[in-house]
This record gives C-alpha cells, structure tokens and sequence, in this order.
C-alpha cells in the first residue's frame, strides 16, 4: 500500500436524473489514505455523487475507478467485493428502524463473516463504544436523538473495518462539541484503519482541520469548479465561487480552524 | 396611467403601521411603472419596507431545478409514454427479483430472517382474526337475509343454507378476506417500504451487499401467500355460522338441519375453488404492496401515496383477477 496509489478516480462522469443534468465532467482522483472532501451548495449533487460511488445509480456516461477495476463494468459479484470494503454513514442515518442497534451493527457482520454469534455480539459492543454508545445494544433506532442515531450509524459504518468510509454530512444536526468529537474519532478511525475517507460537508472548520484533497461542484455551471487540497484552493484558487465558499463570502483569505 | 406621468415617489409620514400587503401593492406599482419607463423614487418609504423591496428582487433565479411550467400537449404525451414505458421496466425488474430471491431461498442463500417471517404472519394472520370474524359474520347475515326473502315466498326457506354456504365458499369469503388485507396488510407493507425509502434505509441493505427484495419482501410476501387462504377458510365458516343465525331465529330451521343442508351443498371441489382464488388473492396483494412501496418516491407525501395505490391495485387486481378465475372454471 503506497499512500499515493489512486484509490478512487472518477472520469468524465455525467449525472443525470431523467433528463436533468446535474453535474457533467467530472474528474477527480481520491489517494489511498486521503480525507477528501466534496464541497457544494445545496442540491449541486453531492449526495448523488456519493450514490454513484457506492453502486446505488449508474452513471449518465463516463466512469468510476477502484484502483484498476472500472466499477460500473464489473459483474455484481466483483461489485460486491468492493462494496464489502466500504462503509456508508448516510445523511439521514439510514438505520433499520425495525432492528435493534445491536442488530444493525451485527446484520453487516453476519452477512459478511461466519463468526460465531458471542464474536459478534462482542463486536457490536466494542463499535458502540466506540462512538460512545456502550450499553445502548438493546436501544431502537427511533428511541435515540438525532445526534445519537448519527453516532449509531457510525458504529454500523465501520462495522466491517473498511478501506473506504463514506459520510454525508456526518456532522449535520450535531451540537458544536459533538461535531468536533466527530471530527476526531474520524481522524482516528482513518488512522487506526487506514481508511480513505470521503467526506460531504459544509463544515469549513472541519475541511480546513481534517481535509488532505477535496472537489467542488457547482449548480450554476453544473460541473466541478476546483480540486485540490483545501488550504492551497484557499490561498491559490482564482475561481470567484470558490473563493466566497471557502471564505464564507467574506474574501479574507485567512485559515481559521477552530 | 397617462404618458404625462414622469417620476413616481412616495411619501408615508401619515403612515402608522405596514405589512406585506403594502409591499405586494408597491411591487405592482413598481413593476408597472417600470414598464411605462417612469422613473421611481423609493426614498419616502419606510426604511424596513425599502430593504424588503429589494430583498424580494434579490432572489436569485432557480437554476437547480428547471422544470418548465408549461408544456406542449405533445411533449406531455410523449413524457407520460417514456414514464409509462421506465414504469413497466422497473415492474418487470421487480418482479424477476422475487423470483430470483425465490430461487435463492429454496437453495438456502437467502437473507431470508425467519423471525420477520413469523412476526409478519403474526401481522397478517392472528391480528387480522377479529375484523375478518365480523365482516364475513355480517356477510353471511347480509345473504341469508337477501336470500330468505326471495325464497320464502316459495316457502324453500331451507334453500337459504345453500344460498349461504356457495356465496360464502366460492366467493364471498374468499373476496372479502381479500379485500380486508389489501386494507389492512396490503397498505402497511407499502408504508413500511416506503419509509424505508425515505430513510435511506434500502439502500443501506443495497450497499452491504444484502438484496432488499429477499431480505424485505420476500417475508412479506410469504406470510400473506400462507396466511391469506387460511383467513378465507376461516371467514367461510364465520360467513356460514352467520347464516344459520338468520335461518335459526327467523326463519324457523333448526342449526342441525341448517347445518346438514350446507353439508350436502358443498363439495370439496368448490371449497377448492375458493382456496385458488384466495391464494391469487395473496401473491396479487402482497405483490401490490412491495411494488408500491419499492418504487416510492423520497417524501412523506410519496410514502401517503404509495399506500393508497397499493390499495386501489390490490382491489382492482383482486376484483379483475376473480371474475376471470370464475369465469375460466365454469366456462
Ligand atoms: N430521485 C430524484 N429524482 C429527481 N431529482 C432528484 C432526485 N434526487 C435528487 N434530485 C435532484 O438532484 C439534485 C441534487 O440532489 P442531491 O441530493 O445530490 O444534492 P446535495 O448536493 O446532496 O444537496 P444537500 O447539500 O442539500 O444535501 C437536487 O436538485 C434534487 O432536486
Ligand atoms: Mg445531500
């Protein structure tokens, strides 16, 4: 594993809904180990980026790249396989509403593995604390805050350890402490996982202190307008769009991390 | 308007208090005026009024979603055909999933959990007993009244036990605990899926690899096949006890005699016939209410959606689908 290795690559993707183009052109490469951002205005397509990634929308054309396999080429079992390798946080949480918390996080492990139920039950309280749920296995999902569930489907995420993690706008809707702890057990977890990780957010906090590499998608002109580490787009982007984005439509120039 | 007009201004020092009518009115005006090149002069509004004004010409133009309004009739058309035609599509994928997860449940590769299994036969069956119990009693009530009418002014009130029995057994049972479902069952499973579209949660099961369609409908799916024609047995004999009620207390038969005259009138070919359609009934209901629920949108109005047609297509399949199983066996 050599950290600069591509992971992902996106070529000349186009998404579509019917005959509403969103996004056309889009080209970008995720390194093995980086935290990379996707950054937007609403409703630019991020979270249906995020869908074609993860097998869930064929692409309008073009292509998306696991390291040499043409995701979208591949037969499902070769799909599945990659799939396997990656974990989901969703925007809205997407926990199984009729399953206990300890019932999501074991599903992944049971479809995947062929552990021995007390291995897994293990497991399950191992990933709960660590997103500071310990003793909450019995909990449903609808009995749990917002932030919580958030939390929860954190634990789901990394249930099979990944190489990939994919978050949607993980900190949406968390308290500004919550956020950073977050913000943290991600750095963590892509330490002690060796993840790559995709990120959507609007967090700028979070992209100047987490993010290595990031893209940003426009709605107006409806395709990518930079990519780049977002500290250098920062201080050397010249797209105006960027720039107010990135400085909040301030203009001033100065990384401020919390 | 006369052409002489030049220059619009206002003044409001006699002006007390302001809502957004006035703004409504003075965005009339402003445009109007703008039309006929007047020059405006904002400067005698109110100062709160002044930064709406220009707030509400500030917004930006919709450029994410350009649905256009109005459309050629043809285009219309042309549109609905594509829709209809992606509809039909995604039916036919639909429909060759559960196959597939059929086939995958017999060689034991199935996600298939049998607890969702017992508790939707829990749902569909047991639960269900109560309302079935009392509709296909009122039924049973509904014939024999109908039936006495006519037949005891041949004095055949006898008759009023096969009139009963054949209503019940060939039709009446297994069409109402048919439609029972659809409401009760059909709608919830619609619902249940629906929401789970919403949330995200189907694809969540979809990227770890699990097929919603095994894992979800098949279950569904499943417990009504089974239940629904145990639910028709049972409202055939609720039906037939209602009956002899009516015939016991009005038409003075004795519940022995009733009872022996259903006996001779029934053969098991016709219970069979019943048995058939309740188990089309199950795979059309349970069918409806997966697909409605599958293909819903992502909005809580969707999922309100999902449900009711998942409903009217349980009603019409089951209604369409018994007059043709009628009419193939006695033809
Ligand atoms: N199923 C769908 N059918 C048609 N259009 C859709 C559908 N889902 C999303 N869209 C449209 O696609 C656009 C992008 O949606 P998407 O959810 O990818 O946005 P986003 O960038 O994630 O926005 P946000 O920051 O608000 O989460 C939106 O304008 C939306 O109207
Ligand atoms: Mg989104």
């Amino acid at each position: 594993m050599t950290i600069s290795a591509p992971a992902i690559t996106v070529k000349a993707l186009t998404m579509a809904y019917g005959s509403f183009v969103l996004q056309r052109d889009l080209n970008f490469t995720i390194a093995q180990g980086d935290i990379f951002v996707i950054m937007g205005g609403n409703g630019c397509g991020k979270s249906t980026l995020l869908r074609h990634m993860l097998g869930l929308k064929p692409p309008a054309s073009g292509s998306i790249w696991y390291g040499e396999e043409n995701f979208w080429e591949l037969p499902d079992d070769g799909q599945a396989r990659i799939l396997r390798k990656t974990g989901i946080l969703y925007q809205t949480g997407a926990l199984w509403s009729s399953m206990t918390l300890a019932e999501n996080i074991a599903l992944p492990l049971l479809h995947y593995t062929d552990l021995p139920p007390a291995i897994i039950r293990e497991l399950v309280s191992f990933k709960l604390s660590l997103v500071g749920l310990a003793g909450f296995e019995e909990f449903y999902p609808a009995e749990l805050s917002g932030g919580m569930r958030k939390r929860a489907s954190l634990a789901r995420a990394i249930a099979l350890d990944p190489d990939f993690l994919f978050f949607d706008e993980p900190s949406a809707g968390l308290d500004p402490i919550s956020a950073r702890i977050l913000d943290e057990l991600i750095l963590e977890l892509r330490e002690s996982l060796g993840a790559t990780l995709i990120i959507v957010t609007h967090e700028l906090a979070s992209i100047y202190a987490i993010a290595t590499n990031s893209v940003f998608l426009d709605a107006n002109s409806k395709t990518m307008l930079a990519t780049g580490n977002p500290k250098t787009l920062l201080r050397e982007c010249t797209n105006a769009t960027v720039v107010n984005f990135l400085t909040r439509g301030t203009g001033n120039r100065e990384v401020r991390t919390v | 308007m006369d052409d002489t007009v030049r220059h619009l201004a206002f003044t409001s020092e006699q002006l007390e208090d302001w809502d957004t009518r006035l703004l409504i009115f003075l965005r009339t005006v402003i445009t109007s005026a703008r039309q006929l090149t007047i020059e405006i002069d904002l400067s005698g509004l109110p100062p709160g009024a002044k930064r709406l004004l220009s707030l509400s010409e500030a917004v930006p133009e919709k450029t994410t979603y350009a649905k256009s309004a109005q459309d050629f009739l043809v285009t219309r058309i042309g549109r609905t055909a594509i829709n209809l035609f992606a509809k039909i599509q995604e039916t036919a994928t639909f429909t060759g999933e559960i196959i597939l997860a059929f086939v995958n449940l017999l060689i034991g590769k199935s996600p298939f959990r049998a607890r969702d299994f017992f508790y939707f036969v829990q749902a569909c069956g047991a639960e269900s007993l109560p309302i079935v119990s009392l509709i296909a009693v009122l039924v049973g009530v509904i014939l024999s009244f109908v039936g006495a009418v006519q037949l005891q002014m041949f004095g055949a009130q006898i008759y009023v036990a096969n009139l009963v029995g054949l209503g019940m057994v060939l039709e009446m049972g297994a069409l109402m605990s048919g439609v029972i479902v659809a409401g009760r069952i059909g709608a919830a499973y619609a619902a249940q899926l629906g929401t789970m579209q919403v949330n995200e949660e189907i694809d969540a099961l979809r990227t770890i690899g699990i097929s919603p369609v095994g894992f979800l409908v098949l279950p569904r799916m499943l417990a009504l096949m089974l239940m629904l024609p145990l639910l028709c047995i049972y409202a055939d004999i609720m039906g037939i006890l209602g009956g002899s009620v009516i015939g016991v207390t009005m038409l003075d038969l004795s519940l022995i005699e009733y009872l022996e005259q259903t006996r001779k009138t029934l053969h098991l070919s016709q219970c069979g016939q019943g048995l058939l359609k309740s188990s089309v009934f199950g795979v059309l209901i349970g069918y409806a209410g997966c697909l409605r629920g599958m293909q819903c949108g992502r909005s809580a109005l969707a999922v309100g959606e999902a449900t009711t047609s998942a409903v009217v297509t349980s009603i019409v399949l089951i209604v369409v689908s018994d007059s043709i199983i009628t009419f193939i066996i006695n033809s």
